[in-house]
């Protein structure tokens, strides 16, 4: 902790000032808000696991990238997208328990992940970026994609916000009433891969799915309704990123953990606060 | 002759070969009150989720208004339906009155939001079950009673011409589930409904009910309900209501094996 106390303030102006550090907050900024607002989703319609599950299978896509010497980002939005549909498809098939098949899709797109490797031989840098993200390496390219991929993602949540939220308290009951439950299931899970591969410059494979449930479960602690804990989860997601990347520079630290760290004491901090608020009330 | 609100020929579904409904016949006219009963596993939501199209017939015609049930709901669900289970996630974040409106998606259609006749919809039906000051209040935090009120409003608020109830009184006491058949009846004749209720209360049920179905995986239909004598029995349960059956003066359209 060295670094901390002194000329602690001239160094954080230093680094707004600087180039990279500005690119990684807008990108942070923007994967938070869209995190947010899919975590809440997420949470409440329990697919936890799907997003473990599609993130890790985005390995396989992005080792496919470098086999064949392509911008991995492509090869691992095809890759986690078609892992996305199979998972919806072997449900709906009524063969396979849906934890079943995204059990098996992301252990064998893992495993085609490392046969790819292994064939280019590169073993670099580069995949411990793709695993644990390294945001404060991102481009101006990258940034542009993210922007892209945040403003079609909140435009779709915003168009099919009354939908996700009946889909999500019954889907039955969606059905009957008209609304196209199987079209929308596809729709929420193709979005879902987009943002994962997006946010995986920030946090890396391994840790993405943290974005994507901690947001939404803080929220659900804290507040009841649907609109305030969109809101809660967003400002739990920029804060702990903001937070994570000031203090992964102070301290030298890699950013993708601290944030996922910081978002992981913010949910304790919200679990203590709403015991606390139930034991008062009653 | 007037189109029957639901109507069904030849009606087979099987799971995994096993027979579910076998050679279900059944007319119901617009404008009755039906109930149907059985013990469990006969079938009962079995058939109610066939005529609301959520299972698609092994074998057989079933059409709801002069339409297969999947063509209706396309063109905008003409079927109010409650559903046995209704709320899967009692901490789900929304209030009463965003559940009502939910009714009314489907009818907006993709991407259009609730306005304010929808709204105004909405609220009309929370007052029509009495429960209008609950509006505002979180699904989750409501009583049995009052959730199961909820959800009837949410049917209501589809507009519906069929409205169908799977075990409606289920988590009511005595005195709950008869006030819930009369207010059931009282709308029925208000908005000129047909009604299809299902449950394993026989005694309840006949009481209020213009037509009985008696479902055990095969059908059996009473008109007028024999009420005196199933009334009575319903307390002894459901072995008791099948041993029943040879006796009473009623209509057999299918027989059993």
């Amino acid at each position: 902790m060295g670094k901390f106390p002194t000329g602690w303030c001239a160094e954080m102006s230093e680094l707004l000032g600087m180039g990279f550090f500005q690119r990684a907050l807008v990108a942070g900024l923007l994967l938070s808000l869209v995190c947010g607002a899919l975590s809440v989703f997420i949470v409440l319609r329990r697919m936890a696991f799907i997003g473990v599950g599609i993130s890790h299978s985005a390995f396989g896509g992005v080792a496919l990238g470098f086999l064949l010497g392509v911008d991995p980002l492509w090869t691992g939005i095809g890759f986690a997208v078609l892992v996305a549909v199979l998972i919806e498809w072997a449900r709906t098939r009524g063969r396979l328990e849906e934890d079943a098949a995204i059990g098996i899709l992301f252990a064998a797109s893992m495993a085609a992940g490392v046969i790819f490797l292994h064939l280019s031989r590169a073993y670099n840098v580069d995949i411990f970026g793709f695993l644990f993200g390294n945001i404060l390496a991102i481009g101006g390219r990258q940034v542009g994609e993210i922007a892209v991929v945040t403003m079609v993602v909140l435009a779709a949540v915003a168009v099919f916000f009354k939908e996700l939220v009946f889909l999500s308290f019954d889907e039955e009951m969606a059905w009957v009433s008209g609304v196209p439950v199987a079209g929308l299931r596809y729709f929420f899970l193709i979005l879902l891969a987009l943002v994962i591969i997006a946010a995986i410059y920030l946090v890396g494979i391994i840790l993405v799915a943290a974005l994507l449930v901690i947001p939404g479960a803080l929220a659900c602690n804290l507040v009841r309704h649907i609109r305030p804990m969109l809101a809660v989860s967003v400002a739990a997601a920029a804060s702990a990123c903001l937070g994570g990347l000031l203090l992964s520079v102070v301290l030298n630290w890699p950013s993708g953990a601290t944030i996922v760290l910081l978002l992981s004491l913010g949910f304790l901090a919200s679990v203590l606060l709403s015991r606390r608020r139930a034991g008062g009330g009653g | 002759m007037t189109t029957p609100a639901v109507h069904i020929r030849d009606l087979w579904v099987t799971f995994n070969h096993v027979p579910i409904l076998e050679d279900i016949n059944l007319d119901i006219r617009p404008g009755s009150y039906v109930g149907i009963l059985g013990p469990n596993g006969a079938g009962k939501s079995t058939l109610l989720k066939v005529i609301l199209g959520l299972i698609p017939p092994s074998r057989g015609e079933v059409q709801v208004f002069g339409q297969s049930p999947r063509k209706l709901r396309q063109a905008g669900s003409l079927i109010g339906y409650l559903p046995q289970r209704p709320l899967n996630n009692p901490r789900f974040p929304v209030s009463a009155l965003d559940v009502v409106l939910m009714g009314r998606f489907g009818r907006l259609g993709l991407g259009r939001r609730p306005g304010r006749r929808d709204k105004e919809i909405a609220l009309m039906n929370l007052e029509k079950l009495g429960i209008r000051h609950l509006a505002h209040r979180l699904i989750g935090e409501l009583s049995g009673g009052e959730q199961q009120r909820v959800f009837i409003a949410r049917a209501l608020a589809l507009e519906p011409r069929l409205l169908v109830l799977d075990e409606p009184t289920i988590f009511l006491d005595a005195c709950a589930q008869d006030d819930l058949y009369e207010m059931i009846h009282h709308l029925k004749e208000e908005l000129e409904l047909t009604v299809l209720v299902v449950s394993h209360n026989i005694g309840a049920v006949a009481a209020h009910v213009d037509d009985v179905v008696c479902l055990n995986r095969r059908i059996h239909v009473h008109e007028p309900p024999p009420i005196g004598r199933l009334a009575l029995e319903s307390t002894f349960g459901c072995s008791v209501e099948y041993l029943f059956h040879g006796e009473i003066p009623h209509r057999v359209v299918r027989r059993d094996e």
